[in-house]
C-alpha cells in the first residue's frame, strides 16, 4: 500500500510539475534576468546591462504614453463598471418587495447583460469598431438617424476620444458579469437587515449605503482587483480597434503593446522584458494594497 | 466554500407568492434595467443583421434591414475567409488543452488536497503563485522555451502552453473543491481493496463533478477567447485560432473592404459561445462568478 502510495502520487504531480516548470516558471525567471541584458535575439550575445533598461524605459515617451494611459484605465474601467454594476444590481432589488426580492424579470435581465463576458476581446474589438466606424458605424448612424450630426466624431482616430472610446469598450463588456456578481452578494444579505431598515424609514438610497455597500464590500474589492488586472492588459482591444495599433499619437497605447511591438517587431527582447517587469510590479502593488484594505474589519453576520 | 453556498442559494425555491408585482419604484427601475439591455445588446444585434446585408446596403444604410438575406456572405467567410479553417484549429487546440488541463489539474489538486506528506504545501505555492504573474512577463522567454523545443505554430506546442497556464487556477479550485469532499466513500473503496489511482478515478472523480463542470466552463471559455499566446507562439496562417484569425481578417479585410463577409465571420465566431450560453447559462453564470469570488 505505502508504495502504491508514493506511486501514484509521482504519476500525479511530476507530469504537470514538469509542464509548470519547463512552460512557466523558467520563463518567468528567466525574464527578470533577461531584463538586466540587451539581449536581441541572437543567440549567445546577450551582453549584461545592468539598470539600462530601465533607465531607458524613463526617457522612452511611447512607453510613458502607454504608462499613462493603463493609469487613467486602472481609475477608470474599474471606478465606472462597479459603478453601473452596484447601480443595477441594487436596483434589482429595490424594485421589488421590501428593498429585498429581486424584481420580476430580473433573471432576463442578468442573462443579456452577462453574455459579452463569454465573448473573446478579439471579437469585441472587431465588432466596435464596427460600431464606431465614422461613415457606417453603429453609433454616427444613431446619432445622425435623431438629427444630432453635430455629435459624429470620427471615435477612434481623434487623440482626445480614442482612449475613452477603447474604456468604453471595457465597461461595456464587463459590466454585466459585475451585475451577476454583486446580485447574487445581495441575495446573500440576511432579508431582515432590508426590513429593519424600512421599518427605521429608510428610503432606497440610504439603505443602498447603510445596508448594502458595507455588506457587498468583499466583492467589490474582489471586482477591483479583477477590473484592475484587466485595465493593467487592454492589450486585445487596442491591438485590434485602435489604428497604428495604438491610436493617433500613442493615444491609446497600452503597456502590453509596447512591450509586444519592441519584442516581436523591433527584437529588443532584453528591453520588452524590463517592461514586463514594471507590469509585474504594477500588478504585485495593485494585488498587495487591494488585499491589505480588505483585511481591516470583517463584518460578522450572527 | 463558495460553491457550497452557491448551492443553497440556487436550491432555495422562491417563496410562493412573495414575488413583488408592482411597486412605486418599478417603472424607473425597469427603464433603468431596460436601458442597459439595449446597450449591451444593439450591437450585437446590429452585427448579425449586418451579417445578411451586401455591402452597398453595409455602407449606405447602418440601421436598416437587409431587402434580401444574403446567405452568401456565410459561406464567403466560412470557405475563403478560411473562417472555417480557424474554427476547426480552435476546436482541436482548445479540445486537447482542455482535456489535458482537467487531467493534470484534478490529479494534482487531489494529491495535494488529500495526501499528507512533506512538501505538499511548497508545490501547492509553486503552482497558485503562477496565477499572479501576468502573462506578458514570461511572454518573451516562452516563445523561445517553444522555438526551442520547436514546436513553434504546432498544435502539440499551443495545447501545453495552453494548459500549462490554465492548470494553476483548476488546482486552486478543484483543491478546495476535493477537500470538502467526505472520506469514508474513499476509505471504504481503499478497504475493498482498490488502488489509490482506483479511488481516484472511480470514486472521487465522479464526486466532484459538479466542481469539475464549473472549472471546466471556465477554462473552456478561457482558452477559446485566448489570444495574446497564440498570437506570439503561433505564427503559421494555417493553423491560426479563431480569434487570431478574425483579428487577422478584420486588418486585412479593412483594405479589400469585404464588409459583409466579416460581418459574417464576426457573427461565426460568436455564435458557437450563444448556443452554449442559452443551453448552460445557469451553470456558466454560477462557475464563473464561483471562479471570481474564491
Amino acid at each position: 500500500m505505502k508504495h502504491g502510495r508514493w506511486r501514484f502520487l509521482a504519476g500525479a504531480l511530476v507530469p504537470a510539475l514538469v509542464l509548470h516548470a519547463v512552460f512557466v516558471l523558467s520563463p518567468y525567471a528567466q525574464a527578470f534576468y533577461l531584463s538586466l541584458t540587451d539581449w536581441t535575439g541572437v543567440a549567445g550575445e546577450a551582453r549584461f546591462v545592468g539598470a539600462g533598461n530601465y533607465a531607458r524605459l524613463g526617457g522612452d515617451s511611447l512607453f510613458l504614453d502607454a504608462v499613462r494611459n493603463n493609469a487613467v484605465m486602472l481609475v477608470v474601467v474599474p471606478l465606472v463598471t462597479i459603478g453601473i454594476g452596484l447601480f443595477l444590481a441594487s436596483m434589482m432589488h429595490l424594485g421589488g418587495r421590501g428593498g429585498r426580492r429581486a424584481i420580476a424579470g430580473s433573471g432576463a435581465y442578468q442573462i443579456v447583460y452577462f453574455f459579452p463576458q463569454l465573448l473573446s476581446l478579439v471579437v469585441i474589438a472587431v465588432l466596435w469598431g464596427f460600431v464606431y466606424n465614422p461613415n457606417n458605424g453603429l453609433l454616427n448612424g444613431a446619432l445622425r438617424s435623431v438629427g444630432l450630426d453635430g455629435l459624429t466624431r470620427s471615435w477612434l482616430a481623434s487623440p482626445s476620444l480614442a482612449l475613452v472610446a477603447v474604456m468604453a469598450v471595457l465597461v461595456w463588456s464587463s459590466v454585466g458579469f459585475y451585475v451577476v456578481l454583486f446580485s447574487a452578494a445581495i441575495d446573500s444579505i440576511p432579508r431582515e437587515l432590508f426590513e429593519a431598515a424600512l421599518l427605521d424609514g429608510a428610503g432606497g438610497w440610504a439603505t443602498f449605503r447603510t445596508v448594502t455597500l458595507p455588506l457587498v464590500r468583499e466583492s467589490v474589492q474582489v471586482a477591483f482587483v479583477y477590473l484592475g488586472i484587466a485595465a493593467l492588459d487592454a492589450f486585445a482591444v487596442v491591438q485590434v480597434m485602435t489604428v497604428g495599433p495604438g491610436g493617433p499619437d500613442g493615444a491609446t497605447e497600452v503597456i502590453g503593446l509596447s512591450l509586444y511591438r519592441n519584442a516581436f517587431q523591433y527584437g529588443k527582447f532584453g528591453y520588452a522584458s524590463a517592461m514586463g517587469v514594471a507590469l509585474f510590479f504594477a500588478t504585485l502593488t495593485l494585488a498587495v494594497l487591494a488585499l491589505r484594505s480588505g483585511r481591516r474589519e470583517r463584518l460578522e453576520l450572527a | 466554500m463558495t460553491l457550497t453556498r452557491e448551492r443553497t442559494v440556487a436550491a432555495a425555491p422562491p417563496a410562493p407568492g412573495r414575488r413583488a408585482r408592482r411597486s412605486p419604484a418599478a417603472f424607473p427601475v425597469h427603464l433603468a434595467m431596460l436601458s442597459w439591455a439595449v446597450v449591451t445588446a444593439l450591437p450585437l444585434l446590429w452585427a448579425v443583421v449586418s451579417s445578411f446585408k451586401t455591402d452597398n446596403e453595409i455602407l449606405n444604410e447602418p440601421w436598416s434591414l437587409p431587402a434580401s438575406p444574403q446567405l452568401d456572405n456565410w459561406s464567403r467567410a466560412w470557405t475563403q475567409a478560411s473562417i472555417g479553417r480557424y474554427f476547426l484549429n480552435s476546436v482541436i487546440v482548445v479540445g486537447g488543452a482542455l482535456l489535458l488541463t482537467m487531467l493534470l489539474g484534478s490529479l494534482v489538486a487531489y494529491a495535494l488536497a488529500r495526501y499528507e506528506f512533506r512538501g505538499n504545501r511548497l508545490i501547492y505555492y509553486v503552482f497558485v503563485a503562477a496565477m499572479f504573474f501576468p502573462v506578458f512577463l514570461a511572454l518573451v522567454p516562452l516563445f523561445f522555451v517553444v522555438q526551442q523545443l520547436g514546436l513553434l505554430g504546432t498544435y502539440p506546442g499551443l495545447i501545453l502552453v495552453y494548459a500549462a497556464y490554465a492548470v494553476p487556477f483548476t488546482v486552486f479550485f478543484l483543491h478546495a473543491f476535493f477537500r470538502t469532499l467526505p472520506g469514508e466513500v474513499a476509505e471504504a473503496a481503499f478497504m475493498d481493496g482498490c488502488s489509490h489511482s482506483g479511488v481516484f478515478f472511480r470514486v472521487m472523480l465522479p464526486m466532484a463533478r459538479p466542481g469539475l463542470v464549473a472549472v471546466g466552463i471556465f477554462n473552456f471559455l478561457g482558452l477559446w477567447n485566448q489570444y495574446l499566446l497564440p498570437l506570439v507562439l503561433n505564427p503559421d496562417p494555417d493553423r491560426y485560432v479563431l480569434a487570431q484569425g478574425l483579428a487577422a481578417l478584420s486588418v486585412s479585410q479593412g483594405y479589400r473592404s469585404d464588409w459583409s463577409g466579416l460581418f459574417a465571420g464576426l457573427t461565426i465566431a460568436m455564435l458557437p459561445v450563444l448556443v452554449a450560453y442559452v443551453a448552460f447559462q445557469r451553470h456558466i453564470r454560477a462557475g464563473m462568478t464561483a471562479g471570481a469570488v474564491k
